[in-house]
């Protein structure tokens, strides 16, 4: 029973990952960044749906708003960040390392701005579903609807996002400019649009993520929230188990890693919460440096 | 004249790689460009196609100045460019590399007319439509390329180097297949080829580069007839 | 060079107030932080976000050793360097195999994870942290010789040691090695460098400049605790690094002075518009991000080797113009 439980708490907390980590995947296909503001992009979005929540009152109108304002806002930033970045810092002795450097400004500038306007203390968005755990033969799990809920919602989510990409002609498009942009060009792609597209969608993404953190954790988040450096670290690391280009991967690290700190908090120690993930992540580059999905481009991006 | 180019100069940083080239092509004739490794061949149709920005120079096509626009602007005035190598997406299948080519008409039906028209074409590509394009040959990957663009409804077609790493024998077929194209079409078209007799013998005309300048241009059989490009291109 | 410093640094250091002193001393330690990024990231091209981390390493080994030990003091810097460095082969080892995002993420990762094992154990005192004191400065420098004097000197002379030290390797064939392996990794390694090599050795030097800053840190604060050692710091450290021009060191005291003097800054400019409590608390962290983004933008090598580059150009022009007239 234990064993189910640890499993099904993995799975959920590895379904959030896998949402973060394929916010990571869309922007590094679309621009080749890895975007360390995604977690700020993530909290503002929850604060978005904060908003929603605490005017109309309804966790279901609070989550396309935050998908919503998260894309807009994603999509801002590629327009006038990275642009910027491709134009002014893509020469010189650091400008392998300009993109990195920018993020993390930026992922700065969203805290202190979101701190300037709701303030430092604590917020709370509450579950739209009990999260008290399932009682089976009397005995009471962790497991609770509201963790059947979002692993449901990510499901649905990833769905849709499969059929986007492999079934129209803008999946079309988002795949051929992240593998060759010169050819999507030529063939009559608008690439700088596809890219600022890929940068929406990881913002809703994102944004689902970072509210179903919130809930999936005790509700209460603040800008200094230790739930969206989590998310940060462990959507990166599921990203780079995943090879950081497939989406696929993306998922299947997300799970891989949120299963594995699950039984690890379980049967080791649950004092390893917030290392246990830099330890992984050690772990998979020292023994495949190429991802758990192999890809052949290897780590030196 | 349909594709006319005046004084076009492009540089690599500090490297003039075409200097004050000037030609021009009539419509639905064929023009092979040769020339050494280095000539600037690639440099010059990639500015054609809006991949490269020249740094002076006009490209005028059917009446239109086009210098500078963006290549995803020129497939829809009709220009179609299959690059130097690599110009297939090898982690999409033989049909999503096909469609790609037609994704701006964004027209179901036009576009399942062409992708009859390619497999026509190119039947081996209709046989491994569902394949990911990885697994092709060197020669289908060409095909692939060459179908790509045909998808694109082109009326100028820019082929840099279409028999790069193949064998002989599908070199051949490959350059048969431009010539047909060319003629059923009356498309135009642009041949970068290091192999020079191939090309010229398919060729209407031939356009001799050397670093970076136009050296000679003539009928494509005067071309192969003339001692001085025997010797210097086709190695005899 | 450095000797003339110093003298200059002795006699400042008399005529100012004890504010500006102990300034003085935070502006040393960041001084010593961004050359240790300098080194890191301007010169062998990793992003490190684990400095911060590396930091906190460097300073409780430091405060262990004074409380269980009683060490000297100076051996206590010294083994800060090294426990810091130390930490730094083993995390350059795994960097040799990444670069760019990789490394930076997984110093993330290491930089989120670290201070929670302040908890753990519970010689290194949990939230509360530990002390670290250095003691009263010696007699000998007479009665007005206040705490933060001394600790602005002992700061100020472990900069200009580290200064050197960092100046010296830079113009050093390691200092060589890095910048070809920044530049490009296969051609350095074409010219029989070994990269990965060259990279660890980095790492592991800047880590234990890293821990000496660390150590010191904790001096001018007292005590040794997670909160500390933020990944705030690291960011401001970054920040530092690039408003110093974060490929040369010669703007190295640019970069710390600005961090030092952000949080003045912003309290008068917070206070001139009578801005709400969030907004003053915040404003310093929004400077500090928001000239990250902008120099990495606009004066992506630093204002000196811009100046320089800028006088450069402006000295060929001269010189062309004057060929033109003969
Ligand atoms: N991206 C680039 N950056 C700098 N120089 C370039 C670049 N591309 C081409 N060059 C230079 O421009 C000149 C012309 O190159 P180009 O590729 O156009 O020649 P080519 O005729 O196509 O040669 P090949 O037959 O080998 O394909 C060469 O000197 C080349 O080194
Ligand atoms: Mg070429």
């Amino acid at each position: 029973m234990q064993l189910l439980n640890t499993l099904l708490i993995g799975i959920t907390a590895g379904s959030i990952y896998a949402l973060m980590a394929i916010a990571f995947v869309l922007v590094w296909r679309s621009t080749r960044v890895v975007n360390f503001a995604q977690a700020g992009m993530a909290l503002l979005s929850t604060y978005f749906g904060y908003e929603a929540v605490s005017r109309i009152g309804s966790f279901w109108v609070a989550l396309p708003v935050a998908m919503i304002g998260g894309a807009l806002f994603a999509a801002l930033v590629e327009l006038i960040l990275m642009r910027l970045l491709v134009k002014h810092a893509s020469s010189g002795p650091i400008a392998g390392v300009a993109p990195i450097i920018a993020t993390l400004g930026l992922l700065g500038v969203i805290r202190s701005v979101i701190s300037m306007i709701w303030g430092g203390q604590d917020l709370r968005i509450v579950a739209p579903i009990s999260n008290n755990g399932f009682t089976i033969n009397g005995s009471t799990l962790v497991f609770s609807p509201l963790k059947l809920l979002v692993l449901v919602v990510v499901a649905v989510l990833l769905i849709l996002l499969t059929i986007l990409f492999q079934k129209t002609n803008l999946g079309l498009a988002l795949r051929a400019s992240a593998h060759a942009p010169e050819i999507a060009r030529l063939s009559g792609v608008r690439v700088d649009s596809v890219r600022t597209l890929g940068w929406a969608l990881a913002g809703a993404a994102g944004a689902v993520a970072g509210l179903f953190q919130t809930v999936n954790g005790n509700g209460n988040f603040s800008p200094d929230s230790i739930e969206f450096s989590l998310l940060l670290v462990s959507g990166f690391i599921a990203a780079v188990i995943g090879g950081l280009d497939s989406l696929l991967g993306a998922v299947l690290g997300g799970l891989f890693l949120g299963i594995t700190i699950s039984f690890v908090l379980m049967y080791v120690s649950s004092g390893l919460f917030f290392i246990a993930p830099f330890i992984i992540l050690l772990i998979v580059l020292f023994i495949r440096p190429q991802g758990i999905i192999g890809v052949k481009a290897g780590r030196r991006a | 004249m349909s594709l006319n180019v005046s004084n076009l100069t492009v540089h690599h940083g500090a490297i003039c790689a075409v200097n004050q080239v000037s030609l021009a092509v009539p419509t639905g004739k064929l023009a092979a460009i040769i020339g050494a490794n280095g000539a600037g061949k690639t440099t010059l149709l990639r500015a054609l196609s809006g991949l490269n920005k020249p740094t002076s120079g006009v490209v005028n096509w059917m009446g239109q100045t086009i210098t500078g626009v963006k290549p995803e602007k020129l497939v829809r005035l009709g220009i179609s460019h299959v690059s130097e190598g690599k110009s297939v997406i090898p982690e999409l299948t033989v049909k999503e590399n096909l469609e790609l080519g037609a994704i701006w008409r964004k027209n179901g039906k036009e576009m399942k007319e062409s992708l009859d028209q390619v497999v026509t074409i190119f039947p081996r590509l209709g046989e491994r439509i569902s394949q990911r394009s990885d697994t092709l040959s060197g020669g289908e990957r060409q095909m692939l390329a060459i179908g790509r663009a045909i998808m694109s409804k082109p009326k100028l077609l820019l082929l840099d180097e279409p028999s790069l790493g193949l064998a002989p024998l599908v070199v051949e077929q490959i350059f048969q297949t431009i010539r047909d194209l060319t003629t059923e079409m009356r498309l135009t078209v642009l041949l970068v080829e290091q192999n020079a007799m191939g090309a010229l013998k398919i060729a209407d005309l031939g356009i001799v580069l050397n670093l970076g300048k136009v050296v000679a241009v003539n009928h494509a059989q005067a071309l192969i007839e003339d001692p001085a490009v025997r010797a210097a291109y086709l190695g005899y | 060079m450095f000797i003339l410093g110093g003298v200059v640094l002795y006699f400042l250091s008399g005529m100012v107030d004890e504010l500006r002193v102990y300034q003085g001393a935070t502006i040393a330690v960041y001084v010593i932080a961004i050359s240790s990024i300098i080194l890191l990231t301007g010169y062998s091209g990793q992003v490190s976000l684990g400095h911060g981390a590396l930091m906190a390493v460097g300073a409780y080994a430091a405060a262990v050793l004074r409380i269980e030990f009683n060490l000297p003091i100076i051996l206590c810097f010294v083994v800060a360097v090294l426990a810091a460095a130390i930490g730094g082969a083993l995390l350059g080892a795994a960097a040799a195999r990444l670069s760019g995002p990789y490394l930076a993420g997984t110093t993330l990762a290491l930089a989120i994870g670290l201070p929670s094992l302040a908890n753990q154990f519970a010689v290194l005192g949990g939230e509360q942290g530990l002390l670290f004191d250095v003691g009263f400065p010696p007699l000998a420098l007479g009665e007005d010789f206040t705490q933060y004097k001394w600790f602005f000197w002992i700061a100020a002379l472990a900069a200009l040691i580290s200064m050197w030290v960092v100046r010296n390797l830079l113009s050093s064939a390691y200092g060589r090695a890095w910048r070809a392996g920044r530049g490009n990794e296969v051609a350095a390694q074409l010219a029989g460098i070994n990269t990965a090599r060259s990279k660890v050795l980095a790492f592991t030097i800047s880590a234990g400049i890293a821990g000496l800053a660390g150590a010191l840190l904790a001096m001018t604060i007292g005590t040794v605790s997670p909160s500390a050692f933020p990944l705030a710091l690291s960011f401001s450290l970054l920040t530092g690094a690039v408003l110093s021009g974060i490929t040369t060191l010669g703007g190295v005291i640019i970069g710390a002075v600005v961090l030092v003097a952000i949080p003045e800054i912003a309290d008068v400019v917070a206070h001139r518009l009578g801005s709400s409590e969030s907004v003053t608390t915040n404003l310093p962290g929004l400077i500090v991000s928001g000239l990250l983004i902008l120099t990495v933008l606009f004066v992506p090598n630093g204002p000196v080797e811009q100046h320089r580059a800028r006088k450069a150009k402006h000295a060929a022009q001269h010189a062309s113009s004057k060929k033109d007239k003969h």
